[in-house]
């Protein structure tokens, strides 16, 4: 799998993608791999403001609940609600079954998450 | 001490375990054991999950243990020992049934086989084998009786779901349709002569599990012969992922859940299987006791009405959040397709219909008591 050199990954496996001040979060591929079948997501509300590295919902597979940290900090401008219903979209297509849109409080905060080469580096060692 | 007694802090392999990891199944620590949880190459947890319900899975439940007890006391000793009435077997049948300890708890739930006149074969679980094994021989002792462990001499398949019978009825020549529903045969399977085959299993579906000599040579032929034979019914290989969730649908208990040391045989609802006019059994006195007492917790079955998903140790609260009680196993239901549970609840909660919360992530998650089993196999010509 390869991962987007336009998105910046977290060592807690979310991908983020930013254009100016908006940013889009989801999952990356080895995520969904380490947990297998997601059956549910749970996600923020618009509006809700999340913080870098803290939890803003979580995905949960047949066997795991797993949380989700905020690679950055911002408000929620939108859901993807196609997942409450099919969250097997994760699974399918990890880079591009987004969980949130959010407004970044700081765009400079993405300056220390992992470019996609690191992250793949950071996954292969990891296992 | 026997070999498998004395390596309990080191993680143990079944003779299947370079086919599992040759077939890129995802693998776990259960209790010890480096077991495949799941096989993603065939689709994961759901796919074997709904392979079984619909055609045939296969299962490397080798890490189960087992007990034979032979000789002139066997009967009686098999009695003494376990909750079922093991008289009512004739030979070739099988019983689920439980040992238990004199306050009327579980020392492990077990399948008890007759084999022969005076032979029984005890299967018991992973993680209690090397308990199991002191418990029957200590409480056996003034029998005339043999307590064997065979645990290490098996290799242990389960081939489950309705199209399982068909797939082993091409690899043996004994008569499988002559078999029915927990009851045993022996035949060549494979080649090999004298199989145990057992119909039994731990999925909700009709199916077998047979008893073959667990050197490696000898499992990965069967356990390759029994994939290719299966192929045009679409067999897959399944891991404890999908293990769990179909004995869940199915309702069936798992030591450490549903069943434990704390658990009485009252409290999880298993008392068709507790035969209280039999000669006395380890328990029995308890028990009779806990029965005029009455219970102060029942088990349940749940389905989320909101959404989420309950998970083994949430707690369960009533309308106005107070903690009456916790989940022993929650899961989404493969095949059912809602998000399930099964809780100890006090039992003016438990009528069926009534609703409950549970805690989820600090929240108060709606969840209704509904009939069990979840799931019941549909009866087949």
């Amino acid at each position: 799998m390869s991962y987007p050199n336009d998105f910046k990954y977290t060592k807690e496996h979310e991908w983020i993608k930013a254009d100016g001040k908006t940013a889009t979060i989801g999952i990356t591929d080895h995520a969904q791999e380490a947990l297998g079948d997601i059956v549910f997501v749970e996600l923020p509300k618009v509006g809700t403001e999340i913080q870098k590295g803290k939890t803003f919902g979580s995905v949960e597979s047949v066997k795991a609940v797993s949380d989700l940290y905020a690679p950055a900090s911002g408000t929620v401008t939108a859901v993807n609600g196609e997942l409450t219903t099919a969250p097997e979209k994760i699974n399918k297509e990890a880079h591009a079954a987004w969980l949130i849109k959010i407004t970044l409080k700081d765009p400079g905060e993405l300056n220390s998450l992992l470019p996609a080469a690191d992250y793949e580096k950071f996954v292969a060692e990891e296992v | 001490m026997s070999a498998a007694e004395a390596t309990i802090n080191t993680v143990r392999k079944t003779a299947l375990n370079g086919v599992h990891r040759k077939m890129g199944a995802k693998m776990v620590d259960f209790n010890g054991w480096d077991m495949p949880v799941e096989y993603p190459s065939v689709g994961g947890i759901i796919a074997e999950h709904n392979a079984v319900r619909r055609g045939v899975g296969i299962f490397d439940v080798s890490h189960m243990g087992d007990i034979r007890l032979s000789g002139r006391d066997a009967l009686a000793a098999v009695q003494h020992i376990s909750m079922n009435d093991a008289s009512r077997l004739a030979v070739g049948q099988a019983q689920y049934s439980a040992l238990l300890y004199p306050q009327g708890t579980f020392v492990d739930d077990v399948v008890v086989h007759r084999l022969g006149d005076d032979d029984y074969l005890l299967v018991i679980n992973a993680g209690t084998r090397e308990k199991d094994v002191s418990w029957v021989r200590d409480n056996t002792a003034g029998f005339d009786c043999k307590v064997e462990n065979l645990s290490d001499d098996f290799t242990q398949i389960a081939i489950q779901g309705p199209k399982g019978v068909e797939l082993l009825q091409k690899l043996t020549d004994a008569d499988l349709s002559s078999v029915k529903f927990y009851w045993l045969t022996r035949g060549t399977v494979c080649g090999l002569r004298d199989i145990l085959i057992a119909r039994t299993g731990y999925t909700g579906e009709d199916g077998f599990e047979i008893y073959i000599p667990s050197d490696e040579e000898t499992s990965t032929r069967v356990w390759n012969e029994i994939f290719d034979a299966g192929k045009e019914f679409g067999v897959v290989p399944c891991g404890l992922g999908s293990r769990n969730t179909l004995r869940l649908e199915a309702k069936l208990p798992l030591y450490g859940h549903e069943i434990s040391d704390t658990i009485n045989v009252w409290e999880a609802g298993l008392d068709r299987f507790c035969k209280m006019d039999k000669p006395d059994f380890i328990g029995r006195a308890a028990l009779e006791k806990a029965r005029q007492e009455g219970i102060i917790r029942t088990l349940v079955g749940l389905e989320m009405i909101e959404r989420g998903i309950a998970r083994d140790g949430y707690k369960v609260l009533d309308e106005a959040s107070r903690e009456i009680g916790y989940v022993t196993s929650g899961s989404f239901a493969p095949f059912l397709k809602k998000n399930i549970a099964l809780a100890y609840v006090p039992p003016q909660f438990g009528n069926i219909g009534s609703t409950v919360k549970v805690e989820i992530r600090g929240q108060g998650v709606s969840a209704q008591v509904v009939p069990t089993p979840f799931y019941k196999r549909p009866k087949r010509a």
